[in-house]
């Protein structure tokens, strides 16, 4: 056991000096970034970047969420097509299972979509 | 390859009402508005009723179908029932409170229904992708019932991090799965009790590493140290009923999974996996018994009671006997009633201001409400684990298998962080019993008053009558072996 798990485990040394190397690395970078900068603050460098404008807003600014639900909901749309397709084209070999299988899984879809669609979800004002 | 045929649908019998109910009250509530909720919340009870009449009536013994992925053996029916149990004493908990607060949703008991469905299909998993299918469904309404309070900064933080945390051992669980898959060529649990038990050399160290992974996924999910750490923000940001819903069903599907994994795939490599469970519980115990010392939020300090009781639960599937597995149903039927009714009782910590969650609020309960104060003590003293209540039992048959499969160190770990335990649960009594009373609660609705009354009295006369729980406990484990 012990055996075999060395040998396992030596076949993955590239892989350690590979992460040794890299946070050595990136390390570097940043402490040297650190220590040998020159450094002189003032608000207008502090002060976020914007295309070249004046900063105008927070950058954390509300925005609406109606946005998500449509992101949501074209996602699960699309899975469905996604999920269509190879169903179809298979649907001669998958036999009797095949066909409830995706019929039940298009029926809980739609009850979803009633759901959403009655809550409102699908109006944009 | 079940191919053209259609499998049979009678041992999903118990998810299908559940399933096609959920969908039902969806439908229901969405058509006849938020002012239809208190009828979908009863619905919801009467489906969960009805789902477990329905699995007691199944034909006995071992049903499986979907090619053997689901099973309904003696095991899945005594934690079903349990999980059962569980989800409808929450949404009957919840009642009340959505009432006062205004929280009036019906799709909280939609949530809860799918969630339950989840816990059931994951149960009777017995293989890999099923387990994840059924997890996937507990974890996601638990998700969004979490973050149900939309308005409280802290109830959507708790949802955030339950949903970020749950995705990272979802994660885990998964990778650890294709490992497994990949170095045993199968899903099924059986298929991988037989390559595991041939297996050596490299293929069984990546085998073990997935199941380092896998585990490490289902620690997640029971919430064992060390990855706990969602568990006490979780429990305090969420809505009170939300919390009882959280601490008792997906607990005991969590430990379902987490046994029919290891006693199904990984049983002729125990040796690899026990060390695990050793460490875990160990470690859950030690830190569910002194983290909790200091809180004073009582909804925080039973997330870490939970994580010491699911410590002392998993002591039983160290043992990774038939006897330990028998102790571990024990241990989830007694911890849920104890749970629930704790949360009975911290769900009617009311007054004039509204919901407190402090400790200290309890001064003086024996004084202003006896009744309450009186189960609480016992619930209490329950879950200390003090003779001759139901809490000593479920702790005495972990430490019995433990001792008679070896696990000395592990049995004497138990019994002190026990003890330490024991502490700050004999504090709430002394705060209850000696301190000076603060301002009285409002009565208690009849709803909680009847979880508590039903869990206390479960817990006070166990032990006259244990015979029942333990006889089907263990024919339940030995369905496994």
């Amino acid at each position: 056991m012990s055996q075999s798990l060395t040998q396992l485990l030596l076949t993955y040394l590239p892989l350690i000096v590979f992460i040794g190397v890299a946070a050595v690395i990136g390390l570097a970078l940043l402490v040297v970034a650190f220590v040998v900068a020159y450094r002189q603050p003032d608000p207008e460098k502090l002060s976020a970047y914007e295309c070249g404008f004046n900063a105008f807003d927070d950058a954390r600014m509300k925005f609406d969420i109606r946005y998500y639900l449509v992101a949501i909901l074209f996602i699960i749309f699309d899975l469905e097509v996604s999920f269509l397709f190879p169903w179809a084209t298979a649907l001669g070999r998958l036999g009797q299972f095949g066909f409830w299988s995706m019929m039940v899984f298009l029926a809980v879809l739609t009850v979803g979509f009633i759901y959403e669609w009655k809550k409102g979800a699908l109006e944009w004002d | 390859m079940y191919g053209a045929q259609l499998p049979s649908l009678v041992p999903l019998l118990p998810g299908l009402v559940l399933g096609i109910g959920a969908m039902a009250l969806l439908m229901l509530g969405v058509f006849r508005g938020q002012s239809f909720g208190r009828v979908v919340d009863f619905i919801a009870i009467v489906l969960l009723v009805v789902a477990g009449a329905v699995l007691v009536a199944l034909p006995p013994g071992k049903l499986t179908t979907f090619g053997g992925s689901f099973v309904v053996d003696d095991f899945a029916r005594f934690l079903k029932v349990l999980a059962l149990i569980g989800s409808a004493a929450a949404i009957l908990m919840s009642l009340d409170y959505a009432e006062r607060e205004r929280q009036q949703r019906f799709e909280f008991s939609v949530l809860v229904l799918l969630s339950t469905l989840g816990m059931l299909m994951l149960i009777s998993a017995a293989d890999l992708i099923a387990l994840y299918l059924g997890l996937e469904l507990m974890s996601l309404p638990l998700y969004v019932v979490a973050a149900s309070h939309r308005d409280s900064l802290r109830a959507t933080e708790a949802g955030l991090k339950y949903f970020v945390l749950g995705a990272l051992s979802s994660g885990m669980l998964l990778y650890g799965a294709s490992l497994v898959y990949g170095f045993t060529g199968t899903v099924s649990f059986s298929g991988i009790a037989h390559a595991a038990g041939q297996e050596t050399g490299a293929g069984g160290t990546g085998l073990i590493f997935g199941i380092v992974f896998l585990f490490a996924g289902f620690c997640f999910k029971v919430s064992v140290v060390p990855f706990h750490m969602w568990t006490p923000d979780v429990y305090e940001g969420a809505p009170t009923p939300v919390t009882a819903f959280f601490a008792a069903a997906p607990k005991v599907a969590g430990i379902a999974m987490f046994v029919r994994t290891a006693v199904m795939a990984f049983p002729g490599i125990t040796g690899q996996w026990q060390q695990i469970l050793v460490f875990v519980s160990i470690a859950s115990m030690a830190l569910g018994s002194f983290a909790a010392i200091g809180q004073r939020n009582i909804k925080r300090l039973m997330a870490y009671s939970s994580i010491g009781h699911m410590g002392f639960a998993l002591i039983g599937l160290a043992a990774g006997t038939s006897e330990g597995v028998q102790g571990v149903l024990i241990y989830a039927a007694i911890y849920v009633t104890m749970t629930l009714g704790v949360f009975a009782v911290i769900l009617a910590m009311r007054r004039s201001g509204g919901m407190v969650e402090t400790i200290d609020q309890l001064a003086g309960l024996a004084r202003t409400n006896p009744t309450m104060a009186f189960f609480m003590a016992m619930l209490l003293f329950s879950l200390a684990g003090i003779p001759p209540l139901a809490g000593f039992f479920a702790k005495f048959y972990v430490f019995l298998a433990a001792i008679k499969a070896g696990l000395y160190v592990l049995a004497v770990i138990g019994v002190v962080t026990s003890v330490v335990g024991a502490y700050y649960y004999l504090a709430i009594v002394k705060i209850m019993y000696f301190d000076e009373p603060a301002e009285s609660f409002y009565s208690m609705p009849a709803e909680l008053r009847l979880v508590l009354i039903v869990c206390g009295l479960f817990n006070i006369l166990f032990f006259v009558y244990p015979g029942p729980l333990v006889g089907v406990a263990s024919a339940a484990a030995s369905s496994l072996f």
